[in-house]
């Protein structure tokens, strides 16, 4: 039975900085099928593909290629011995022209210098054989991102690899593409390829794989043959507990329109073009897209961040100027940005400097000093009131779990008092059950009558905590759709919708 | 299609968007052009054939040493040893390549070695401990600034411990063989040969950058070294033969410069790379990386040497081509950021 897997592997842990984020990971491809690989973000999918591919080191565990163990060292070693990787974040020099992109690392050699006719030549016929209609001289910033996506594609498939890893293949193209790409899967199923397939996008789970393997923060949960399965034995897999019991109930009545934007656009790329929407008092505001989508440009538009090339910004129908984040905050918004880590903590000062750090100026005393008494209050009152989960608020923020983090910086903008709250991703890389908690927050804040913005590419997310959803593509606002009344589906369609729009053009 | 329609639209009825972005991809040409209009105009006698040539031969060396650091930008890198790393190269040809009958001679009793020798040398010693910098800063991560930082200082103390071990004591090399002399600073059927040398290193590097792997690997780690990685292409590996390249080329101008100037001491050099690094950047070689031309180098080395040779021409005063020189470099960057980065 074992020697029947093109790709076996067996107990797989690994840890990172004291966190375990892989527990005993299995996983076995068939010749000619298509594995899907499950879980939630966080639940160590990616991670487990970059240790098979030689870019991390797994602590524990065996990697078997036709029966034959092996450990790769990096990239090229995986590449060489016939596996191939579309990775998730797309990884591409972006100055340099698609030709060049799909040859890196091989290119073919004349006598002396790169023989460009060849990869000219090879290029065309690979795209020709995928029926992709791509310019293989255009330098890579000029496509969009569902063409970049494809063309990363079409490089996977060009190493002629025995196993092809896919990870979130679809998260920018079309609907036209998804269908090429499966055709494309389709015909490498018959040449016996295996492929490893990562999505979030159930129905395509359910039109393209033979098995499915689950994993959930770090374990193996199971696997099963795609007919054993519906969509909700995966959710429950996957989640642990079913959707109804992820959200607490949402108790916030959006009222008057509170903010208001219209004809918003970016002057620098990325773009985005023409937005216009209203936000209630109360209300939650989703705001879904695809990777690339132009999501965080527009709240950081709002909050100035990022420079305008026009639009107007309305609270409470006064128009307002908010060209600088100072302004912003003077005018009550509060911005939590995406990467925590990066743009989020000061992960060598302790809980009380990053609880206060936004606010300091209302610390100081006649003489212009800084009181430490007032400062050390607040950040106490905040660990109490978001039930941060630590010893003390002397504690360097960087010891505390994701969770908890992303608390202290919830904490540190509500203690600027905002009155409208941007919140990017505000549960990316956070446990299930501290998501709940910062649920529970974002619902607690809308039903004392703050306005509240959610970027998320959590779908489920979307629809068990907003109001409404707006959905952006490629830079565009698609349409705003009732919570209550949407579906997935539609959502995924209209997030699809301007894709095949360049939006460099003019940046 | 329609894309196509707007770039091709004329020259005269572009909007003011476009008309704003024309300026900035072309500021560059723009002020060079707008200099030797001023000069010209001052000084109609700045026409001329020798003019063009000085300028072209003040050029050379500067040229070959920013086509060296310029790599190791593309890499998202810069390299501060390259002044010292020249003063080494000329310090070491200089003392090889003295008259016999000189009275003050680094080596008494050297032979006349081939041309070929010390130049081979100043390559080789300058290419190693460069691509020691390569090393230091791909496998320990540590900032080129910091890296080659070091290397500089370093540097600066061997140079000088081998420059006072010559028989005579630390005094400046002169009294070249007149073979060296005419090799750097002769002439070819009126070509200036430093200019002839700086034209074939450039077709050259041309070539390497453009059509070699090495060169287009250089400009994948330098645009995403993540890709470049998972790609299969060896970050370590290209980062060092850029570094090595680089030293290959300090040490060639290092070779020229101390001829080109007479003589050689352990200050020779020093404050080049900011000189170079300057036309890199100028020339549209980003510090964010991936992205350079040999044509950049070139337009922005001679930038720099119009504006030198243009206001000494007309008889400004030195202290104010430092304060044009300066806001030339930082408007120079600020429109290079516009054009590359993507936040505002």
């Amino acid at each position: 039975m074992e020697k029947d897997y093109l790709l076996s592997i067996q107990g797989v842990c690994k840890s990172f900085s004291g966190v375990q984020v892989l527990k005993d990971v299995c996983l076995d491809v068939r010749k000619g099928t298509v594995h899907s690989l499950m879980g939630e973000n966080g639940a160590g999918k990616s991670t487990l593909m970059k240790c098979l591919f030689g870019i991390y080191r797994q602590d524990k565990g065996q990697f078997f290629l036709e029966g034959k163990e092996f450990n790769f060292t990096d990239p090229k070693h995986a590449l060489e011995n016939g596996v191939s990787m579309v990775h998730q974040e797309l990884n591409q020099v972006l100055q340099r022209t698609v030709t060049d992109n799909i040859w890196l690392g091989r290119y073919p050699k004349g006598r002396l210098f790169v023989d460009e006719k060849k990869m000219y030549a090879d290029t065309k016929a690979l795209f020709d054989r995928l029926g992709m209609d791509v310019d293989p001289q255009i330098t890579l910033n000029k496509l969009s991102v569902s063409q970049r996506q494809m063309v990363e594609i079409a490089k996977a498939v060009s190493y002629d690899a025995k196993i092809i890893v896919l990870d979130e293949p679809t998260s920018s193209l079309t609907e036209n593409e998804v269908e090429k790409l499966f055709e494309i899967i389709r015909l490498l199923k018959s040449e016996g390829v295996g492929i490893v397939y990562i999505s979030h996008k159930m129905e395509e789970i359910f039109e393209i794989s033979d098995d499915v393997t689950v994993l959930r923060d770090g374990h193996y949960i199971g696997t099963e043959a795609i007919e054993n399965l519906t969509m909700e034995s995966i959710v429950n897999m996957m989640v642990g507990r079913d959707l109804e019991h992820r959200f607490p109930p949402r108790t916030n009545v959006p009222g008057e329109v509170h903010l208001s934007v219209r004809n918003l656009s970016t002057r620098y790329a990325p773009l985005i073009h023409d937005i216009s929407f209203d936000l209630r008092r109360g209300e939650i505001l989703g705001v879904a897209g695809l990777v690339g989508a132009g999501r965080t440009e527009m709240i950081e538009a709002i909050f100035g961040a990022r420079t305008r090339r026009s639009g107007e910004i309305l609270v409470d129908g006064k128009a307002i100027d908010n060209e600088t984040p100072t302004q912003a905050i003077r005018n009550r918004f509060a911005l939590l940005t995406e990467e925590r880590r990066e743009t989020g903590i000061y992960p060598v000062a302790d809980i009380t400097f990053n609880s206060t750090i936004a606010n300091v100026n209302n610390y100081r005393n006649k003489a212009g000093f800084l009181v430490d008494r007032k400062m050390k209050e607040d950040t106490d009152v905040q660990i109490r009131n978001m039930r941060i989960k630590t010893p003390n608020r002397r504690e360097l923020i960087r010891s505390l779990s994701g969770g908890n983090q992303q608390k202290v910086i919830i904490g540190r903008w509500l203690l600027t008092d905002p009155d409208i709250l941007l919140l990017d991703e505000p549960t990316r890389g956070i446990d299930v059950g501290a998501k709940y908690e910062i649920y529970q927050l974002i619902i607690e804040l809308a039903s004392k009558g703050k306005s509240v913005i959610v970027v998320s590419s959590e779908m489920p997310e979307l629809l068990g905590l907003t109001n409404r959803i707006m959905v952006m593509s490629n830079g565009y606002m698609a349409g705003i759709v009732n919570t209550e009344e949407t579906t997935q589906t539609e959502i995924f369609h209209l997030a699809s919708m301007h894709l095949t729009k360049s939006r460099e053009v003019g940046a | 299609m329609s894309d196509k329609a707007v770039t091709r639209k004329g020259f005269f009825s572009k909007s003011s968007e476009e008309w704003k972005e024309f300026l900035i991809n072309n500021a560059i040409y723009i002020v060079l052009a707008c200099i030797i209009l001023a000069v010209i105009i001052k000084e109609p006698a700045f026409v001329s054939v020798t003019v063009f040539k000085n300028i072209l031969t003040q050029s050379s060396v500067r040229l070959i040493l920013a086509f060296g650091v310029g790599g190791i930008i593309i890499l998202q890198g810069t390299d501060l040893s390259l002044g010292r790393f020249v003063g080494f190269a000329a310090v070491i040809s200089a003392s090889m390549l003295q008259r016999a009958d000189y009275a003050a001679r680094f080596y008494t009793d050297m032979q006349p070695v081939p041309l070929i020798v010390p130049l081979l040398i100043s390559m080789v010693v300058i290419a190693i401990f460069s691509g020691i910098n390569g090393w230091v800063v791909s496998v320990f991560k540590i900032h080129p600034f910091l890296a080659t930082m070091g290397m500089m200082i370093a540097v600066y103390g061997i140079l000088s411990i081998y420059f006072a071990s010559g028989d005579p004591g630390p005094q400046p090399i002169g009294g070249y063989d007149v073979r060296y002399t005419d090799f750097v600073i002769g002439s070819t059927l009126g070509i200036p040969n430093l200019v002839i040398y700086a034209t074939i290193i450039s077709v050259l590097v041309w070539v390497l950058w453009n059509k070699t792997t090495f060169g287009k690997n250089m400009f994948a780690v330098g645009g995403n070294p993540e890709a470049a990685k998972v790609s299969g292409v060896n970050v370590v590996k290209t980062t060092v033969m850029v570094y090595i390249l680089a030293g290959l080329l300090y040490g060639i101008g290092g070779f020229l410069e101390a001829a080109r100037i007479g003589s050689a001491n352990n200050g020779t050099g020093y404050g080049y790379e900011l000189d170079a690094i300057a036309a890199c950047v100028v020339g549209g070689i980003s510090f964010s990386g991936g992205i350079g031309k040999v044509s950049g180098a070139i337009i922005g080395v001679l930038l720099f040497t119009i504006i030198n040779y243009g206001m000494t021409f007309v008889g400004m005063d030195m202290y104010y081509q430092y304060i044009i020189k300066g806001v030339i470099i930082v408007a120079a960057v600020s429109l290079d950021t516009k054009k590359y980065l993507k936040k505002s």
